[in-house]
């Protein structure tokens, strides 16, 4: 790549250009970046001409600009939020001293863990949904979703940045085996248990963008806290594209909240899958399960690394600087939901150690306000039924509430009861044998797949007939 | 654990069907010792063993494992230790159970854990039952030196797996249970490569493991119950143990605790609280051993030596957790020389049969067991009393002894005498690898050759004195003042200094990996384990897991 206009070729905000280092370790990585993604992006469509957006510089102009592009050359960039001049530690034991603009040795491996694992998963999901576009709902859709992963890749790619620019060997080492690991892959599985699971449809795939990306969001915003000032800078950027994931995920499950209560109100029927459509009660069993397994993201309600990684300035509370507390913790408590033999209970713990049931609790919240607005459109058609978050310790895999079964409602079961009911409470196999059998492409240009409603608007103004991908 | 009132006992009994952390398979030659440990299944309240992470409890049922593997699985040849859990191997010692136990408890803790592990490689090596591991998941701290302990270590490749030794980063301790020792001394890690590896809190995994020499071998995920398996037979097949035996039953050991007063059938023990000691007696064989090798193998656990291993075993685990406070133990004999002396003549003669083996084994791991205890040893060499062979290497273990010259008055007993028998020669090796007589004539290392010809021979208290096996011979007159006052002074010096001292007598002559590992536990990590930078209010140790850092005194000691 000797010669190669660097700002051209990768749009950056990092000076890559006399920064002979970074440059090494990307001339050696980016070719490596790049047989990944055509082995393992999507599949069928590398060719296609897409209408995407593309991040060029971090002001108001320059982060979305719109335009075709095939995707093994989309310019993937390597951009920083403006640093905040002066800033400081917020928070931790080294609260007021100036922000690191180099690692701390004494915290570099658990430094580099955290941005590993973050970084792990930017391509995991990629490979997750590589298949997704031979069914997918509409062009409109099919691009939304190959926006989602080029960005995932952009997102690959500012941690790697992070680990090639300020970790050294080590680094370069760990830049490279995320290119190795695989989704689902025995030998070399992702590193967390949610992203080796299958997205096998597209509507997994919008309960995935919509609960588990959302997961990332706070974990991007405890990250975006870090007193490691550039991967607070990287963190702050990747939360505005972050939102376009949010915003794909609740419009889709949006769509087809809505899709399913116009086919209710038009046949005059609760039950909507003669005329095409998937019905309530199924996308609440699709719910409670991506819920479920997008909670356990966030960790053990008491977990030693929360509370040091927070000691140690690395990962704040969401919206740390917005609290009103001593930003230290030592000596406050947090409320946690435990279990007492077969009750679920809340105690008062130490504030440190449960950092990672506030990051979850801020996500409940959140999540709350998503499902909230979808059911605004189901009481808009005039239906009466509620789309709700089953209880924190519903199905879980880790934490305080993994050797137990819970229902939707926050009952401790005994196993035969949780056998009796599980099928009214997570997707069966008949289930999602009928979401596989809705799975076909709809590629004509403002047309939509049975099960989903249109968006109100195009992408970028573009009409709903506009064609977003270039099949021919 | 056996509630004793105010008092909660720990139990060193156990058999697999009450395991809670463990499991046994057996695959032909090949066994295998699942490790899932139960979280809720801690020894006491305060701490979750969570990450596969351990506790005495654990232990104990490791320790019972291995010794049901070698006597009641003659057929067995290797033994893999896995887990049983899919994301972890093991996270070592549990970190709050640790923070929260008193510094007499870590260090009894460790002590355990480490003979146990000396266990393991002295089975691989001497029971010919090679312990390989299979590390399947993360494997920290404690978990690491288990694998350490094994003859062959395969860990998955699978970006994720790793083995570290992460104490000193993130505990402000050293690894307990030989972890550095066996890193440079068994493994020969380099020492640089080591230096990095234990200051790398995430540790090493894949093909720089094996380059370093921390493992054996790297295998896929998928193949890595295969590679195990294979592994595993190569191994089993090197045994010369025997594939068609029958192994002998370890039956439940009989015990009871009646006030200050244990008892099983050859061994009890009085504790005298005011004075601070145990009396120890062992009672001798009341009958005769067992004409040939089938005999003793119909015998199994009731053969006198066994039983007496068993016993012993038991109430010196018992006494060194139960009974701090006791720190002087006097050992006794009862019974009859010639007995004692015809059950070493067969375990001499039958020391090829797989079972006399583990039977002289588990002996020699029993006095190792009395001279690591951080207790002062006597023995009291009286009329009445067998100190013969095996039973004379109570004697040569003693921090000192006394044999009464000549007879008691009033007494019909013939005066005390003490014999040497062939086992004395080199059946019982201490930690330096020499025998107890060995260890005891640094000096002059041909008296042990002189004194193989007076095997078999009666020797009186002059002539036990003369040659040099007992410390201190008074008549009847001077018996009484002589011991009382002994046993007095002993108990009024401060204990930590005695426990430093005789630790430092006892072991002359050369080193080896173990006396290394106990030197080192003893020295640096219960240095650092009292440490304020460890264990002060903001000892790294003390803060773990609330989220607040260590906060160090700068100054290098």
């Amino acid at each position: 790549m000797a010669g190669i206009d660097y700002t051209e070729r990768i749009p950056n905000n990092v000076g890559l250009a006399e920064d002979l280092r970074l440059q090494r370790a990307l001339e050696d990585w980016q070719p490596k970046f790049l047989d990944w993604w055509r082995d393992m992006g999507p599949h069928g469509y590398q060719a296609k001409e897409t209408y995407l957006r593309t991040a060029v510089s971090v002001d108001a102009q320059g982060w979305a600009q719109f335009g075709y592009v095939r995707m093994p050359e989309y310019r993937w960039g390597i951009f920083l939020a403006e640093p905040e001049p002066g800033r400081r530690i917020s928070f931790g034991d080294h609260k007021g001293a100036p922000a690191w603009q180099e690692v701390p040795g004494e915290y570099r491996g658990v430094l580099r863990r955290l941005i590993v694992t973050q970084g792990d998963t930017e391509p995991a999901s990629v490979e997750q949904q590589r298949h997704l576009g031979r069914t997918c709902p509409s062009l409109y859709d099919l691009r939304n979703l190959f926006q989602v992963n080029v960005e995932e890749g952009r997102h690959l790619w500012a941690m790697v940045y992070l680990l090639d620019a300020y970790f050294g060997r080590d680094g370069r080492e760990e830049s490279e085996a995320l290119l190795q690991r695989r989704s689902g892959d025995r030998d070399k599985p992702r590193i967390l248990g949610a992203f080796n699971e299958k997205t096998p449809d597209w509507l997994s795939y919008f309960m995935f963008t919509f609960f588990t990306d959302r997961d990332g969001k706070y974990q991007l915003a405890g990250l975006a806290e870090s007193g490691f000032d550039p991967l607070s800078r990287t963190c702050r950027f990747m939360l505005t594209e972050e939102a376009h994931h949010m915003f794909v995920g609740e419009t889709g499950v949006g769509r087809v909240v809505q899709r399913a209560c116009e086919l209710m109100r038009q046949h005059k029927t609760d039950d909507v899958r003669p005329h095409g459509g998937i019905d309530l009660r199924m996308l609440q069993r699709y719910l409670n399960f991506h819920y479920a397994v997008s909670l356990d993201l966030f960790g053990s309600e008491i977990s030693t690394n929360a509370a040091n990684f927070y000691t140690m300035g690395l990962k704040g509370r969401f919206e740390e600087t917005k609290k009103d507390d001593d930003h230290q913790l030592k000596t406050a408590t947090y409320t946690v939901t435990g279990l007492d033999g077969d009750r679920l209970v809340t105690r008062e713990e130490p504030a440190l150690p449960s950092l990672n049931e506030r990051l979850r609790d801020d996500y409940i919240a959140d999540c709350q306000r998503g499902v909230d607005r979808w059911n605004r459109v189901i009481k808009e058609h005039g239906i009466d039924f509620q789309l709700r978050l089953p209880h924190r310790a519903f199905q879980r895999a880790i934490g305080l509430f993994a050797d137990v079964r819970v229902s939707p409602e926050g009952r401790v079961l005994s196993q035969a009861e949780w056998e009796a009911k599980k099928h009214e409470w997570l997707p069966t196999e008949e289930d999602q044998a009928w979401v596989q059998s809705l799975m076909r492409p709809e590629t004509e240009p403002g047309k939509f797949a049975s099960w989903i409603a249109p968006p109100p608007r195009g992408v970028n103004g573009q009409p709903l007939d506009f064609e977003y991908v270039r099949l021919a | 654990m056996a509630d004793t009132g105010e008092r909660v006992l720990v139990d060193f009994r156990t058999e697999p069907a009450r395991y809670k952390h463990w499991t046994l398979a057996f695959d032909g030659p090949v066994a295998t010792l699942l490790m899932d440990v139960r979280e809720d299944g801690g020894l006491r309240p305060g701490y979750e063993l969570k990450l596969n992470s351990y506790d005495l409890g654990v232990d104990i049922e490791l320790y019972d494992a291995a010794q049901r593997l070698r006597f009641e699985h003659p057929e067995v040849g290797a033994v893999v230790v896995t887990s049983g859990k899919e994301r972890i191997f093991c996270a070592g010692a549990n970190i709050r159970m640790l923070s929260q136990s008193t510094h007499a408890f870590k260090v009894n803790f460790c002590k355990f854990t480490n003979e146990t592990r000396n266990a393991l490689e002295e089975a691989t090596a001497e029971s010919r039952q090679a312990y390989l591991c299979a590390v399947n998941g993360p494997c920290a701290g404690g978990g690491y030196e288990l694998a350490l302990a094994t003859d062959w270590i395969i860990m998955a490749d699978d970006g994720n797996t790793a083995v570290s030794l992460p104490e000193v980063p993130l505990l402000a301790v050293l690894p307990g249970t030989g972890g550095l020792t066996r890193l440079v001394d068994k493994r020969h890690v380099r020492r640089d490569r080591a230096d990095f590896f234990c200051t790398t809190e995430e540790g090493v995994k894949g093909q720089r493991a094996v380059e370093w020499g921390l493992v054996d071998e790297v295998v896929p995920r998928s193949r890595l119950d295969e590679a195990v398996r294979r592994r595993a037979r190569e191994l089993a097949a090197r045994t010369d143990r025997p594939a068609d035996a029958k192994g002998i039953a370890l039956t439940p050991l009989a015990r009871t605790l009646e006030g200050d007063r244990v008892t099983y059938g050859s061994v009890a023990c009085a504790i005298d609280r005011p004075r601070g000691l145990a009396e120890i007696t062992i009672v001798g064989p009341t009958v005769a051993p067992p004409a040939d090798a089938r005999g003793i193998h119909a015998a199994g656990a009731a053969f006198w030596p066994l039983a007496l291993a068993r016993e012993l075993d038991d109430l010196i685990l018992h006494l060194r957790t139960n009974e701090e406070q006791i720190g002087l133990w006097v050992f006794k004999t009862r019974g009859v020389a010639g007995l004692v002396e015809a059950y070493d003549r067969a375990l001499a003669a039958h020391r090829d049969d797989w079972l006399v083996r583990e039977i002289r084994l588990y002996l020699k791991r029993t006095w190792k067991r009395l001279d690591v205890s951080s207790r002062s040893l006597f023995a009291l060499v009286e009329p009445g009393s067998c100190f013969v062979g095996t039973l004379l290497e109570l004697c040569l273990a003693a921090d000192r002894s006394y044999m009464l010259d000549g007879a008691r008055e009033g007494d019909e007993r013939p005066a005390a005498a003490v014999r040497l028998t062939e086992l004395n020669f080199g059946a019982y090796p201490m930690v330096n690898g020499l025998s107890r007589l060995a260890s005891r004539f640094l000096a002059e290392p041909a008296r042990v050759d002189k004194l193989r010809a007076r095997i078999g021979e009666d020797l009186s208290a002059g002539a036990a004195a003369e040659a040099g096996l007992v410390s201190f011979t008074p008549d009847d007159i001077d018996w009484h003042d002589e011991v009382r006052m002994a046993l007095e002074a002993r108990a009024s010096f401060s204990p930590d200094a005695l426990t430093g001292m005789e630790a430092s007598l006892r072991f002359g002559g050369p080193e080896t990996l173990e006396s290394k590992i106990f030197a080192r536990l003893s020295a640096w990590q219960n240095w650092i384990f009292q440490r304020p930078n460890a264990v002060g209010p903001t000892g790294a140790l003390s803060v773990y897991g609330s989220g607040q850092r260590g906060e160090f005194d700068r100054r290098r000691v």
